[in-house]
């Protein structure tokens, strides 16, 4: 075949791909279609590398064939890790993205280097500085999601000031390399710098924060895949990089809009600023607790139940339990829905994922604009391993860190019972006066353990 | 700027039920990046250019496979009430 008809060939396998991967997108959205969606991934993914494997600039493959089954062989347990694993995944699969953008980035420098056209040194800036603040970043991540990193947030004065300069002086950088590429030692600062600066992002952030964190760096690591689309001038990566980029901002504006945090506050990564010293110290305030026994009885005599898992379900693996207390109610005929927060637990769609592992039905997940009109009517909220989502204090108290968050009200259910293992404060670090409601029961103890008696109450005790 | 464009329309679509899916599934589209990998560690222009080129490959390859495993076992579980009762 003649370059040229090979040329086209590449052309078409590239276009095709690209509407490929738009069509996966289109699919994911709605459960039914959404596998079908991931075949056309799949199928754009494999005509986009065979279509590659074709340029006629290739002239050994040894080196991609040893690459390609090496990868595979990492990537398949990365697959198969457990549900629950799933947060650190995602953040270790944004660095390991990120690695790829950034190598292939300052490959092509020292390739181009020094007559880099003004255009694609700003480009290939863009690509390298997002790459490797994202690298970092995202393996940090990935380290306080394994617990590997303490979770607890890391500030300290002056915080906001040292990481806004580090992050000036790479654009700087940037610039001047931009300006005059042959400056071509001041290339390895525009990788150092944002690799410092991707681990002092995180270094402030805490666990309750990890949704938008994850949902950013997965837009800085879209980003970055487009430029690097404009640099090596290819489509259908500009039209893939696009697509991540798009969804991780999207992801990250509804994430800093539930927690109702600006978006330039996100985008800068300045989190974890207001866990002062938000919390009364009030622990003497009386509370009413339950046993297991108790609230079986009270769930059992209840028309409509409402579950509101949080990142303490996942915590605790009880996504099971939650599954066999959902069959003995609906045995009983109750009327059981799950309200899904969407900050709750450690990346977006956490507590859905983690439910449908457990077989809940999806048609029974409401995230919270569905089910807030629903608590007037609901016999019993009960909250599992969640804090902070569920704070009336964010609707009526304007002195709360939290005033204003969009919350579960979850305080309008006739009796609101929640499992938790102490009184200790949430992430935000406040009161929550839910507690002290004469409606709210404290049902104390793991999550797991505490479902399970309830479920064996209303199985065992129920039937004698 | 297009692309940009349809896939703001497209995810806005998606729903938070299956958030987690879609940032594992972009993901793995992400590492499309492979493709350029895949030229620069072909070439064979310089050592460092197929040394970068070849570990790029590495870390993308094990995203795309990783990445779509992963999407299709969760979308698996997601089964609605009507379809169990069937």
């Amino acid at each position: 075949m003649s370059p040229a008809a090979v040329e086209l060939i590449i052309e078409i396998a590239y276009i095709i791909a690209a509407a490929l991967f738009i069509l996966s997108l289109k699919w994911l959205s709605s459960p039914t279609t959404a596998r079908r969606g991931v075949f056309a991934g799949e199928a754009g993914m494999l005509l986009a590398i065979v279509g590659t494997l074709l340029h006629h600039d290739i002239v050994d493959y040894k080196w991609i064939a040893i690459a390609l089954v090496l990868g595979t062989v990492i990537g398949i347990p990365l697959g198969r890790v457990h549900m629950t694993a799933v947060p650190q995944r995602t953040a270790l699969s944004h660095a390991f993205g990120a690695l790829c953008v950034t190598l292939v980035g300052t490959a092509e420098f020292y390739l181009r280097a020094p007559d880099v056209p003004k255009f694609m040194m700003g480009v290939l800036s863009l690509e390298v500085i997002l790459g490797s603040l994202t690298l970092t970043g995202s393996l940090m991540a990935a380290g306080k999601l394994q617990e590997v990193l303490p979770q607890r947030p890391i500030t300290y004065k002056g915080q906001n000031f040292v990481n806004l300069s580090l992050l000036g002086i790479a654009i700087i950088i940037a610039v001047m390399l931009v300006l005059d590429p042959s400056k071509m030692y001041l290339y390895p600062l525009i990788v150092v710098i944002p690799l410092i600066f991707g681990v002092m992002m995180i270094i402030p952030i805490g666990g309750a924060d990890m949704p938008t964190v994850i949902s950013l760096l997965n837009s800085y690591a879209g980003l970055s895949a487009a430029a690097m689309g404009f640099v090596l001038d290819s489509k259908l990566l500009i039209v893939a990089g696009a697509l991540d980029g798009a969804s991780g901002f999207i992801l990250s504006v509804n994430m800093s809009k539930a927690m109702n945090r600006s978006f330039t506050n996100v985008l800068f990564g300045a989190f974890g600023q207001e866990q002062t010293t938000a919390g009364g110290k009030e622990e003497a305030r009386p509370v009413r607790s339950a046993t297991a026994e108790e609230s079986a009885a009270i769930l059992a005599a209840a028309n409509k139940v409402v579950i509101v898992p949080g990142y303490g379900m996942a915590v605790s693996q009880a996504q099971h339990k939650v599954r066999e207390l959902y069959d003995a109610l609906n045995k009983r005929g109750v009327d059981v829905k799950f309200g899904i927060h969407p900050v709750a637990g450690r990346m977006p769609g956490h507590m859905n994922v983690l439910l449908a592992e457990a077989d809940i039905p999806y048609d029974r997940l409401l995230d919270m604009d569905e089910i807030n009109g629903d608590f007037q009517q609901t016999d019993v909220a009960l909250i599992i391993g969640a804090n902070d989502v569920t704070n009336p204090a964010a609707r009526s108290d304007s002195s709360s860190p939290i005033y204003g968050m969009p919350i579960l009200d979850v305080d309008k259910a006739r009796t609101v019972m929640v499992i938790k293992r102490g009184m200790s404060a949430g992430f935000a670090g406040i009161e929550n006066p839910l507690y002290y409601l004469d409606k709210t029961l404290m049902l104390f103890g793991d999550a797991k353990g505490f479902v399970g008696n309830i479920v064996r109450e209303l199985t065992g005790a129920g039937h004698a | 700027m297009l692309a940009a464009f349809i896939g703001f329309e497209v995810i806005r679509r998606v729903s938070p039920l299956l958030h987690t899916p879609l940032m594992s599934l972009t993901n793995a589209l992400d590492a499309i990046a492979v493709v350029g990998a895949i030229i620069l560690a072909g070439e064979h222009k310089t050592t460092l250019a197929t040394i970068l080129g070849t570990i790029a490959i590495v870390s993308a390859t094990s995203n795309i496979v990783g990445g779509f495993i992963i999407t299709d076992r969760m979308l698996k579980m997601f089964k609605s009430s009507g379809a169990k009762k069937a």
